[in-house]
């Protein structure tokens, strides 16, 4: 049956700033590397899990946006990303070593969905994921396919968005969907909000 | 604390990204693997790796390896042995 869902959490990631519902709520000094960045956010944000600091930056983003936009998960909650450069940090930092010896564990990262993984096991999800790549952010079917895991009732609710990182830069969005709240989930909102 | 002995605890450190460990919470014969430093199958990897690039090790037998990876006293002794 077609029924309204609702977007009741954002969080996004940009320029070594964190917003949570478009605010402000953790930054750094902008001239830092990223990976400084992702390890002030985490241990700002109190997040207990050592296996943090052996994941790719991709990892660390996702870790760090799915325990800043919701406490707790329930165990259905689908996984819907999407990001235009894959693994490609892990991807080029694999190449570069495989001439001499190549790291185990930068190899296990050299696939996008890896992260998807990592928060399953953090948040004890057992749930549907699918992790597109695409040039841009595609709204509409990011909207089309996550509304259609829940109306097949394949979950009960969702984190869906964009989750990129590339060699020059970042960028994460990602939305919580659940059956109640204020902003109704679709393509328009979901673009409005990712190009705020 | 033997030369060694720190080397390896500074290495597994640094290359394991065990950022919330210090060499002074290693101890010898602590377990690596299971709960007391909570290594896992892709840093026994790692430590393979570690073992060649660094030492001039190369370790052949996936048996050796669990007796050789358990504790830091037991890879220094298999280190001093091959190297």
């Amino acid at each position: 049956m077609k029924r309204d869902w609702y977007i009741t959490s954002s969080v996004k990631l940009k320029k070594h700033q964190i917003f949570k519902d478009d605010e402000l709520i953790f930054k750094t000094e902008p001239h830092i590397s990223t990976q400084d960045f992702l390890k002030e956010a985490y241990r700002f944000f109190g997040i207990n899990y050592p296996k943090f600091h052996k994941m790719d930056v991709l990892c660390k983003l996702g870790m760090i946006a799915s325990c800043v936009l919701k406490e707790e998960y329930p165990k259905d909650t689908a996984l819907v990303f999407q990001n235009a450069s894959s693994s490609e940090v892990s991807d080029t930092q694999h190449q570069e070593s495989i001439h001499n010896f190549p790291s185990p564990a930068t190899f296990v990262y050299t696939l996008p969905n890896i992260v998807m993984g990592e928060l399953s096991i953090k948040h004890e999800l057992q749930s549907e994921n699918a992790f597109f790549v695409a040039e841009d952010f595609q709204a509409q079917f990011i909207q089309n396919y996550t509304q259609s895991l829940l109306e097949q009732k394949k979950a009960s609710a969702a984190i869906c968005g964009w989750l990129e990182a590339n060699l020059d830069d970042y960028y994460l969005f990602l939305n919580y969907i659940e059956p109640r709240g204020m902003h109704i989930f679709s393509a328009e909102t979901l673009l409005e909000k990712y190009t705020q | 604390m033997s030369d060694l002995r720190l080397e390896l605890k500074e290495k597994i450190i640094k290359q394991l990204n065990l950022e919330d460990l210090s060499v002074e919470d290693i101890q010898n014969d602590d377990f690596l693997f299971g709960d007391e430093i909570g290594l896992d199958s892709i840093d026994a990897l790692e430590l393979i790796v570690m073992l060649e690039k660094d030492f001039g090790i190369k370790l052949t037998d996936p048996a050796q390896g669990k007796e050789v990876f358990t504790s830091i006293e037991t890879l220094a002794q298999f280190i001093e042995k091959n190297a």
